[in-house]
């Protein structure tokens, strides 16, 4: 039984990490930059979560706005940071990003105040029964189903739309995809959008689990993020999402049996440094 | 007098520890998000010998070559892969250390190392220890710097590729760079552990490996004096100008962000573009 709970724990734990991760290995397959600051919209998100429910007592209505508003903001970061630095190497943009990523924790800071802020009333915390002996809140299966229902979404969106086809013929091939009439541009405001908004839905889940959102939530949740790409092979989305599952569980069994030499946070990187002794280009790609 | 010797120790220690980076991301063109983890060997190596008995200057070369050795291992293990994987290899070494000090009570765990002895010959000793082995690091980047092996990292920094082709055994370089920078971040750790005489895991975070990164990066990537400028002011800043302590975070973080936009070649390109400017007219 414990083990059952455990990787009930563990998958949830996981989801959160595959809609923050969605937007990193989008980013990263369309531009080849690893986007640090990714974690200051989660962050973001998360207060406007926190703040909108307080407000209008409604955690639907700040769900859809925190993820339109830090959409926007996520296609502005792209317009301020990344697109003025496109044409020099990556690692200038890295360096851009991890820049604006801890100024941001110091404006999230002035802005909302250094202590952690919680909801009046926390939504989704009766406990319902989902297996003989299990027991799990609203909250927590709202998580899992939200993180279904967006990637379901966004296989949906690539597939089956124009610009999905456009997006996935950008990542492969940019020049012949503008070269065949795509305004590879709109696509990139597109994917920053997308990403941005899941790296909010998942920062309000992480703030309605914790019940607070402080300045500094967006640290840990986006350093594992960046492990979890790697771990998928960078850009590539099924690899991140399997990742994302696979660490959610393997956290979930390291805290309890490794507590004694490790702390929570190091197991994802321990295990990620272990996986790229094996394979260098992460577990999920060829060769 | 004393507060002036402990801002210039300081100052001193932070230049020691920016130039074992550029060693590292300057000359070899592999960029680290984790050195603070290598300080933070040094320190705890230098701070647990002392404690034991050991003079602070008997502890340099233990600290040195604990941290060139796990530089050795972090290196061999994360050099096998390439730029945008080292950056978060290297970033995940910084967590992972951070975590086992955490769990070990022998280091003290949670509340780190209190009660690190003072160096012999106090502050005056310690000033000068930091003098003579930051001058002397500088000197071995500068002779680094203008023998082969300089030019050997300057080609793999330049294209890693034609580097390998050109016969290079790119992976072999890099690896030495590696141990060389690890090793004097490990030196500085020991200075830091006895100028401060309190260390915990937090001293040894993200934030810091970012610090000293910016470091490297406004002081400009390989220039040896542009980053022994840049690590001055930016340790010394924030000890003059309280008000920046407190935004520490918002000022380096725009720091590095502007500093990347507008003069990617830091410090050290911008003196560069000036003198060959001034040649031309």
């Amino acid at each position: 039984m414990l083990a059952i709970d455990i990787l009930i724990q563990g998958l949830i734990q996981g989801s959160i990490y595959a809609l923050i991760a969605l937007g990193l290995t989008l980013v990263y397959g369309l531009l080849r930059i690893l986007h640090v600051a990714h974690a200051s919209l989660f962050t973001l998100g998360g207060y406007l979560g926190v703040l909108v429910t307080n407000a209008t007592g409604s955690l639907f209505l700040a769900l859809v706005l925190a993820m339109l508003v830090v959409g926007f903001v996520g296609m502005a970061s792209y317009r301020i940071i990344y697109r003025p630095l496109l044409s020099r190497p990556p690692l200038i943009a890295l360096i851009a990003s991890i820049g604006i990523f801890i100024a941001s924790e110091e404006v999230f800071r002035l802005i909302f105040g250094p202590f952690s802020i919680s909801y009046k009333a926390t939504p989704l915390q009766s406990q319902i029964d989902i297996l003989p002996g299990i027991m799990l809140s609203e909250a927590r299966i709202m998580v899992v189903v939200l993180a279904f229902v967006l990637l379901l979404g966004v296989n949906w969106l690539s597939r089956r739309t124009r610009l999905g086809i456009a997006a996935r013929a950008s990542v492969v091939d940019p020049g012949m995809a503008m070269s065949s009439g795509v305004n590879v541009e709109t696509i990139r405001y597109a994917i920053f959008f997308i990403g941005s908004a899941f790296a909010a839905a998942a920062g309000v889940m992480v703030s309605l689990l914790n019940n607070l959102v402080e300045p500094t939530m967006g640290a840990v949740p986006s350093y594992k993020a960046l492990a979890i790409i790697v771990l998928g092979g960078l850009g590539s989305v099924r690899g991140a999402l399997i990742a994302s599952l696979l660490l959610g569980v393997i956290e979930t069994f390291g805290t309890i049996y490794l507590d004694d030499i490790l702390d929570r946070d190091s197991i994802a990187f321990a295990f990620l440094i272990l996986v790229l002794m094996i394979r260098p280009k992460g577990i999920f790609t060829k060769g | 007098m004393a507060y002036e010797m402990i801002v210039l120790t300081n100052m001193l220690i932070a230049i020691l520890f920016a130039q074992s980076l550029n060693l590292i991301t300057g000359f070899c063109g592999q960029v680290s998000l984790g050195h603070a983890a290598f300080l933070g060997i040094g320190a705890y190596t230098s701070a647990m010998l002392t404690k034991s008995g050991w003079p602070l200057m008997a502890t340099f070369i233990p600290a040195m070559v604990i941290a060139g050795l796990i530089g050795m291992i972090v290196g061999t293990a994360s050099l096998r892969v390439r730029h945008d994987f080292l950056a978060i290899t290297t970033m995940g070494v910084s967590f992972l250390f951070t975590g086992i000090i955490r769990k070990q009570d022998m280091l003290g765990g949670e509340m780190g190392v209190s009660g690190i002895p003072a160096p012999d010959g106090g502050r005056v000793g310690l000033l000068l220890m930091a003098l003579g082995l930051t001058i002397l690091f500088i000197m071995i980047m500068i002779y680094v710097k203008r023998s082969w092996m300089g030019f050997v990292f300057e080609s793999i920094a330049e294209d890693e590729d034609t580097a390998s082709v050109l016969g290079i055994d790119v992976r072999r370089f890099k690896l030495f760079a590696f141990i060389l920078g690890t090793a004097g971040a490990g030196l500085a750790g020991a200075l830091y552990a006895h100028q401060v005489r309190f260390i915990g895991p937090d001293s040894f975070g993200f934030v810091e490996s970012v610090t000293v990164l910016s470091m490297v990066i406004v002081g400009g990537i390989g220039s040896i004096w542009g980053v022994t400028i840049a690590a001055a002011l930016l340790s010394v800043m924030p000890q003059f100008f309280q008000v920046i302590d407190d935004y520490k975070l918002l000022v380096y973080g725009l720091l590095l962000f502007f500093a990347m936009r507008f003069l990617p070649e830091g410090l050290g390109g911008l003196a560069k573009r000036f003198r060959h400017h001034r040649s031309k007219s």
